[in-house]
């Protein structure tokens, strides 16, 4: 009874994933090439792989004929799962801030990714600012608390955004919804959104000195008083120091081209470029900062830095030796990812592997999450996707998902649960139409309140 | 011969001690049924109340010859009611303290706090603030026990269901400042009301500076957050710095003095705002992260086992609204609700029954509600919901008393508490109860005529107070 009444959070109790063994399926491993047979799933992890496999005594068998198996789907753009705004966008650098804090595990658009075969989605702050905030990945482990969706051990990010959203452009003067009063914020221009950038640098290479010159001191035994944590600068020492990833949320090539060049400068990386609509043009020039593309299949044209996109773009950048993945940046988009890596083939001829690589194990190598995750090895974790059709259609139907080697999505149980649901919802619309049929005896109101 | 004027001068005192307070002389209910709240029921006893203090209770309590006699047959004596979170007796119409948002959607943009827009006067900074180092929608330093006047009308009216003391806050803002508790007095002089001057800062999370983007920072939840976090790490940093010049300031910087910093510094406790589970969860945790002893407000989903539970593991008290959510009058009947938003609204009056069960510690307050007839009908939904009338009586009183540290003075009638008493015929909370008379500092008030709360239809309005 509870149980249906508390669908999202009681259902899904997970006290130690099960063993299964995955029968007869053709799966796609990503990483070595594509088989019929079977997996086996222990203790959260993939233990084995192959045509003929060691079923384990007790094991819960799922019998996959005809069926088809991937590695959970990863989403390297997203801004679900976010409480009270994914926008600090007050201020020109809004580092402080971290996405960390506001995880919504109740969200209802984690369930419908996971239903459309997503398992991790990097949640990013929003691209207000040239400096965003703080970001990091998750796992689409519907029913777990906040903490619990966190994925462990992944290293955190923060945003970066270039061009017309960080300069406010087509938004009143002080942004959307400020007052009139409410006066312009830097930057206005391309140049701003540099100037930005480097001026933040140049504090936090001041900030990463003094804390140095501490740090160094205390080792030796000193008793100083520290310097003044600053939650805005850490974040930027911790990027100077290779211990957060730079995704950089840019369009035009010649922004692009000024990043990279900023980031050499500084000497800092950027890990992930985010839509890079026009990085076919500078392909060369990416792959050789070392960063990742992470692009659209096909959505451009609305606004005017999104007009020169093609949709051979994914397929040139990854022939030109960088890392490509596609996105969503939507919580609608996110739930077909594995179609808009179909659209890869056709556009630019690339194959099976290489089109379902973009949404699995190209977006885990540039969250550096790939030691875990993206494809379907012995030792990586059970985050598997099973589909009753061919996957990069458009047709294929998500049967089950299982992250950590534990079923968090089952078609078959959602689909008989509904009218339970249905019913008990039914149920309590009816008891407050009966209550509220009684005398009503308002709550005495008073003006002004 | 030194003695006896000493003797003399010191009865001289004393007299004049009892002097001062025989503007409101002794009291004495006899033959009452007495709920102490803090022991058993007696079902036939005395209570005097002397010097504004709880001077004797019990069975067989003689009644003083001087005292004003209260013949309680028939009568009930309670602990005055006590609003856990509240905004009476200031002097402005504070918006209520509200985080009753409609329930549910948990989804993206959900409300986390109130409508409450700070007024743009309260907020200190001139401009859009750009950063935490303007300490945005912060007025930490402020205390409201400075401010608290018997002229609010509220006063008298919730008095008159019983409630003799409020943990009074004020609300604008992040850090809005420090709240008092207060006696519920009229006639007095604002500080006989205040009997804690300084009982914790109010944080709330509502966007500082005008929301939307461009309004000034902090602008998101987030941001909010991160500023909380920033204020707390620089008032560590502060605290050191001053520290170290007060040893020796010479050849040292002169430390820069910052209200905002001394203000979080002085409050022994703060209180924060989570009404969804996810809401709970992030408070529990971030007031750890601070290591700041935290009140959580709000509450709306702790009916939910999982909040209890989470209450329970991080030892945190709890203060519930008593506005209970209700279907949004001017909703869209085309509109399909979610199944959680039906379910909060068909629930949320069992979460003081879920509390006490789980062993949270908690109390209920009125969160805008001041009028003696939705205040007993709140709390008559709950007892509905399973809670027991005991619960309710202690969740008003003494449990308040014990989360804000007071129970020493307040709360329960046991020798040597501060004399507040609701004297009732019938039961507390009950439809036809009538309250008699009520007792606050020992000074006796009758309930206002027509705020009594008789339970009938059309009880008190009045659209006009407190504009």
């Amino acid at each position: 009874m509870n149980k249906i009444l508390l669908p999202a959070l009681l259902v899904v109790v997970h006290l130690s994933a099960e063993t299964y063994v995955i029968r007869n399926a053709t799966i796609m491993t990503v990483a070595k090439g594509t088989l019929k047979g079977s997996i086996v799933v222990k203790d959260g992890k993939i233990s084995e792989v192959g045509e003929k496999v060691m079923e384990p005594a007790g094991a819960k068998i799922i019998d996959a004929a005809g069926q088809y198996v991937i590695p959970g789907i990863i989403d390297c753009h997203s801004h679900i799962a976010a409480d009270g705004g994914i926008n600090e966008g007050s201020v020109s650098v809004s580092s402080m801030v971290d996405i960390k804090d506001v995880i919504n595990p109740e969200d209802i658009a984690i369930y419908r990714a996971l239903a459309g075969g997503v398992t991790t989605a990097n949640i990013l702050h929003g691209s207000a600012n040239p400096i965003g905030g703080q970001t990091l990945p998750l796992k689409m482990r519907w029913g777990k608390d906040a903490q619990g969706m966190i994925f462990e051990g992944a290293t955190p990010g923060i945003k970066f955004a270039l061009g017309e959203n960080p300069k406010r452009a087509g938004n009143p003067a002080g942004g959307r919804g400020a007052p009139p009063t409410v006066p312009a914020r830097y930057p206005a221009t391309r140049m701003g959104v540099e100037d930005t950038i480097r001026e933040a640098f140049n504090e936090a290479k001041v900030y990463k000195a003094e804390w140095d010159a501490y740090d160094a001191s205390a080792a030796k035994g000193g008793h100083g008083i520290p310097p003044r944590k600053d939650l805005k600068l850490e974040p930027l020492k911790e990027v100077l120091e290779g211990k957060r990833y730079v995704h950089a949320h840019c369009y035009r090539a010649d922004e692009i081209l000024m990043l990279l060049r900023v980031a050499d400068e500084f000497g800092f990386k950027i890990r992930t470029l985010q839509h890079v609509l026009e990085g076919y043009k500078v392909a060369k020039e990416i792959a050789a900062h070392g960063a990742g593309a992470s692009t659209f299949s096909d959505w451009w044209s609305y606004k005017v830095e999104a007009f020169d996109a093609i949709p051979y773009n994914a397929a040139i950048m990854q022939k030109k030796g960088v890392i490509v993945s596609l996105n969503s940046d939507d919580a609608e988009l996110m739930r077909h990812l594995n179609s808009e890596a179909g659209k890869a083939m056709k556009y630019g001829g690339l194959s099976e592997t290489e089109a379902l690589a973009m949404v699995t194990l190209n977006p885990a190598k540039q969250l550096g999450i790939d030691n875990r995750v993206g494809s379907i090895e012995a030792g990586k974790d059970a985050d598997l996707v099973i589909y009753d059709k061919f996957p990069l259609s458009d047709y294929a139907k998500v049967q089950k998902v299982l992250i950590d080697g534990t079923i968090y999505f089952d078609r078959d149980n959602e689909v008989s649960g509904r009218a339970a649901k249905q019913a008990e919802k039914q149920k309590l619309i009816d008891k407050e139409k009966q209550n509220q049929q009684r005398p009503q005896q308002a709550p005495t109101r008073r003006q002004g309140q | 011969m030194k003695q006896s004027i000493a003797k003399v001068l010191t009865a001289l005192l004393v007299c004049r001690a009892i002097a001062l307070a025989q503007s409101h002389p002794a009291v004495a209910i006899s033959n009452a049924k007495i709920v102490t709240v803090s022991g058993p029921v007696i079902a036939k006893g005395t209570v005097v109340v002397r010097n504004g203090l709880i001077e004797a209770v019990g069975e067989n309590v003689p009644v003083p010859a001087d005292a004003m006699l209260v013949e309680g047959e028939g009568l009930t004596v309670y602990p005055g009611l006590i609003d856990g979170l509240s905004t009476w007796g200031q002097p402005y119409t504070a918006p209520a303290a509200s985080t009753t948002v409609t329930a549910g959607r948990g989804g993206r943009g959900a409300t986390t706090t109130t409508t409450t827009t700070p007024p743009a006067a309260a907020v200190s900074t001139v401009g859009p603030a750009r950063g935490p180092e303007d300490r945005p929608a912060t007025t930490s330093w402020l205390k409201i026990a400075d401010d608290v006047t018997f002229t609010d009308r509220r006063i008298e009216s919730a008095r008159s269901a019983g409630f003799t003391t409020a943990v009074t806050f004020p609300t604008r803002g992040i850090f809005a400042g420090q709240g008092a508790i207060i006696d519920l007095l009229s006639d007095a002089k604002p500080g006989e009301m205040v009997l804690v001057p300084a009982a914790g800062q109010y944080i709330s999370l509502s966007r500082g500076g005008g929301g939307g983007l461009g309004g000034g920072f902090p602008s998101a939840l987030m941001g909010v957050i991160s500023y909380i976090r920033q204020i707390y790490l620089d008032a560590a940093h502060y605290q050191l710095v001053k520290d170290a010049y007060a040893k020796d300031p010479r050849g040292v910087e002169r430390p820069v003095y910052d209200r905002a910093l001394e203000g979080v510094l002085e409050s022994k406790r703060i209180l924060l705002p989570a009404n969804r589970l996810v809401e709970i969860d992030r408070m529990l945790r971030f007031a750890a992260e601070l290591k700041q002893p935290a009140i959580l407000y709000g509450g709306r989903e702790t009916f939910r086992p999982e909040a209890a539970a989470l209450l329970k593991k991080f030892n945190t008290p709890v203060l519930l609204s008593m506005r209970w959510p209700e279907k949004p009058r001017d909703a869209d009947p085309e509109d399909v609700e979610s199944l959680r938003t039906l379910e909060t609204r068909d629930k949320a009056a069992s979460a003081p029954m879920a509390l006490q069960s789980a062993g949270v510690k908690y109390a209920l307050y009125s969160d805008g509600l001041d009028q003696p007839r939705d205040l007993q009908r709140a709390v008559k939904k709950a007892i509905d919901a399973g809670l027991s009338r005991e619960d309710a009586i202690r969740a008003l009183t003494l449990s308040p008393a014990e989360i804000f540290g007071v129970a020493d003075r307040l709360g329960s009638i046991e020798k040597g508490k501060i004399g507040n008493l609701v004297v009732t015929r019938g039961d507390l909370f009950d439809d036809h109860t009538k309250v008699e008379m009520i007792l606050v500092d020992g000074r006796k008030y009758v309930p206002a005529p027509d705020a009594a709360p008789t339970g009938g239809r059309g009880a008190t309005t009045d659209p006009g107070v407190n504009r």
